[in-house]
């Protein structure tokens, strides 16, 4: 399936968003997750399903004003 | 003493921390503020550059109370996903509320800055809104649960000083119980003095020190005016009066004559 991840497209069969985040090489890094413009929780993102054209948001620390 | 959201602050400074020119130059702008509380932000995350771990490991190090901002959206929702991610990565439920009307101004979207908060509060977080000087627009956030507020001084980034002193004084006077910060556009330590002065409780500011061509000496620069002026206006500054008054005593002045007394 495609899917965006940071505005990018990808192609993956990665099922959940846990499994996503892994292939991306960002196990155990500090970040947060939405898709579809809504929060996915780090405990939620196991069982969180990903389907075509899936918009996903990964974000980490940044300086800021 | 500041106190925020039931914890209390010895530094009424609050700083960013982008535009440095490096990491270093950061970490020595925060000593020399002696800043308690740093705003960080949350961005897209590359898979190859990892530009965040990084980040946060100088957070870390800097042990200052972060407060998450949510620069750069354009709408409430955004804005309130944007705090739900910041809330997980810092473990805060402190956020710097803001929703942007538009790229030249950077001004607060007002409508939906309220909307947010709103959710927001509602959400359990500790809510600070960037928000312009108008007091309805204050009274509602108000309203929504803020217990904290943070008025433009002028555009973000613009340096220009108070564009409207004369509503933040209102605001001040409306809500003399409230927590006020000036947050955004101060350039000059003496357009922190001038906030305190106003009995305003903090400034908050990033550019104006992070461009500064010695950053670290105007950090330094920042926090004296702004201990100077909490001071002033503690202290009880004089009213302004239009005619002198001599300040040395007349009595017994030298060579007096009664018909220069007129």
């Amino acid at each position: 399936m495609q899917i965006l991840v940071n505005g990018e497209r990808l192609t993956t069969d990665a099922g959940s968003l846990e499994e996503l985040c892994k292939r991306l090489g960002f196990a155990g890094a500090k970040i947060a997750t939405a898709v579809n413009g809504c929060f996915v929780a780090a405990a939620a993102r196991a069982r969180t399903q990903l389907a075509e054209a899936d918009e996903i948001e990964i974000v980490a620390p940044r300086q800021g004003g | 003493m500041l106190e925020l959201y039931g914890t209390e602050f010895s530094s009424r400074m609050l700083l960013g921390t982008a535009g440095y020119a490096s990491p270093d130059l950061l970490r020595q702008a925060v000593e020399a503020s002696d800043a308690e509380i740093v705003t960080v932000s949350i961005r897209r995350e590359s898979a190859r550059a990892k530009t965040g771990q990084g980040f946060w490991g100088l957070i870390e190090e800097m042990g200052r109370r972060v407060l998450p901002n949510t620069a750069g959206c354009r709408t409430a929702r955004e804005a309130i996903t944007t705090a739900q991610m910041a809330r997980e990565l810092f473990g805060t439920n402190w956020i710097k509320l803001e929703v942007i009307a538009n790229d030249d101004t950077l001004q607060p979207e007002v409508f939906g800055l309220v909307e947010a908060a709103t959710e927001l509060n509602a959400d359990g977080f500790d809510v600070l809104p960037y928000t312009t000087e108008d007091l309805s627009v204050a009274e509602r956030l108000a309203a929504a649960g803020c217990d904290v507020l943070m008025p433009w001084g002028s555009p973000i980034g613009s340096a220009r000083g108070l564009a409207n002193k004369t509503a933040l004084q209102t605001l001040r006077a409306y809500f003399p119980d409230t927590p006020l910060i000036v947050d955004a556009g101060l350039g000059a330590p003496s357009h922190a003095a001038e906030v305190m002065e106003m009995g305003y409780d903090a400034v908050l500011l990033n550019t104006a020190i992070a461009k500064a061509d010695n950053p670290v000496t105007m950090a330094r620069g920042f926090a004296c005016a702004v201990e100077g002026g909490r001071l002033a206006y503690e202290a009880g500054i004089v009213e302004p009066r239009d005619m002198a008054t001599p300040s040395t005593p007349v009595v017994g002045t030298p060579f007096f004559k009664i018909d220069n007394a007129s």
